[in-house]
């Protein structure tokens, strides 16, 4: 029963073997080159870093005014008969606008909630599905100098939509294979 | 963008925590929020650290190459009139292989890059087109009253996007990420008895996104002129 969760985990030393040994076979100097990347990626945590401080505390107050759960609760009652927890119309709307914000969100319903539950899981798999469609856009077309952006945005919606749709479903599925 | 959520999420907290008689909470959810956040930056370190460091020896090796190379006949697929040989068939490939092993950083300059090609392609397209549809558009602008301003006058159709770039973006915002590092590395800071549990459905559910992407563009990009 567990073949999902046993794949998944079986993705990541799959993985590292392959392009340790791919490096190794093409003579690559595997340990320099990865000292040299492990820099790049330290750098872009700490460049990230101011913002999650900024986003968590916003968040932070949030959770702590009540209001997340007035809001879960009221969207809760139109979205909770479709399978579709009212938390999560939150972080589908800021997810839209802005990831890392939405991060801010996630980390809520990660604390609140637990990574392991069928929300965490349903949170976890929508973040992964989508990317954020307003920043996307306007750094992308303003390389472009490009102003009218024609169907761009009516196929971003559907694609996070039908992202959306199917992280509810199988989250749903999964659950009892995954935990 | 975010200088109006940041500063929303702030007042409306506070506001509510004000009506409702949360203030102390308040006071305490800041301090703990600004400690947890340095704290999931530790994790992040790690994890974060780990992957790029990875990613740089499947960079160096000429894995991404390789895999460059495999994705060849999807590009041609998904953009069939970029010249084979065009640099923004280039770029669009790095892009998409950065997005597969979620290589953030090195995917938006790649990306950056391949919309300005692709606005040179679009140029050169327009240029051998002796002319007609310049009139057309010119045409088409008098009729609907939009202004020109002398020296825009020839570039003001140039900021259409090309079918290109909107099927180029779409699938960026589709999300093309095999493996969500940085999920894991939050599922673990909060926890997860397996963080790792969820790539087999996070890929089925990109894959779905990415499918619906893939037959709105093909349907867009029939159907529509630019």
């Amino acid at each position: 029963m567990r073949v999902l969760a046993n794949l998944s985990n079986l993705m990541i030393p799959v993985f590292i073997f392959y392009i340790v040994a791919y490096g190794f076979a093409a003579k690559t100097p595997v340990y320099d080159v990865f000292i040299k990347g492990v820099k790049e990626g330290l750098k872009t945590v700490v460049g990230i870093m101011p913002t999650l401080i900024g986003l968590m505390i916003a968040v932070g107050i949030l959770r702590a005014s009540g209001i997340l759960e007035f809001w879960g609760g009221f969207l809760g009652n139109i979205t909770n008969p479709i399978g579709f927890p009212g938390d999560l119309v939150p972080l589908t709307f800021v997810k839209m606008f802005s990831s890392s914000a939405a991060t801010g969100l996630v980390l809520d319903i990660f604390k609140q909630y637990g990574p392991d539950s069928k929300i965490g899981l349903m949170t976890s798999l929508m973040m992964s599905s989508t990317e954020t469609i307003f920043y996307t856009m306007s750094v992308y077309f303003m390389a472009a100098k490009v102003q009218k952006v024609r169907f761009t945005l009516s196929g971003a919606l559907l694609a996070t939509l039908a992202g959306t749709i199917a992280s509810v479903i199988l989250a749903q599925s999964t659950y009892s294979l995954l935990f | 963008m975010l200088n109006y959520i940041w500063a929303f999420m702030i007042l409306v907290g506070i506001a509510y925590g004000a009506f409702c008689g949360n203030m102390a909470e308040i006071s305490g959810g800041v301090i703990d929020s600004a400690k947890e956040a340095v704290e999931l930056c530790i994790t992040m370190l790690g994890i974060v650290g780990f992957w790029t460091g990875l990613m740089e020896v499947a960079k160096e090796s000429g894995l991404v190459g390789g895999l460059t190379r495999l994705l060849t006949p999807v590009l041609r697929f998904l953009f069939p009139r970029i010249p084979k040989e065009h640099k923004a068939f280039q770029y669009i490939s790095v892009n998409f292989i950065a997005n597969i092993l979620g290589l953030g950083w090195a995917a938006t300059p790649a990306g950056l890059k391949a919309m300005e090609e692709l606005a040179a392609l679009k140029r050169e397209g327009e240029k051998n087109k002796n002319g007609q549809l310049q009139d057309k558009i010119c045409n088409y602008k008098n009729c609907h009253g939009i202004k020109q301003k002398g020296d825009e006058q020839k570039d003001t159709h140039l900021d259409i996007a090309s079918n290109e770039m909107c099927i180029f973006l779409i699938m960026n915002i589709s999300s093309l990420q095999l493996i969500p590092v940085n999920i894991i590395a939050y599922r673990s800071q909060y926890g997860s008895r397996n963080p790792a549990v969820i790539i087999v459905p996070a890929i089925l559910a990109t894959l779905i996104s990415t499918l619906t992407a893939v037959i709105f563009c093909k349907i867009m990009d029939m159907g529509r002129k630019e």
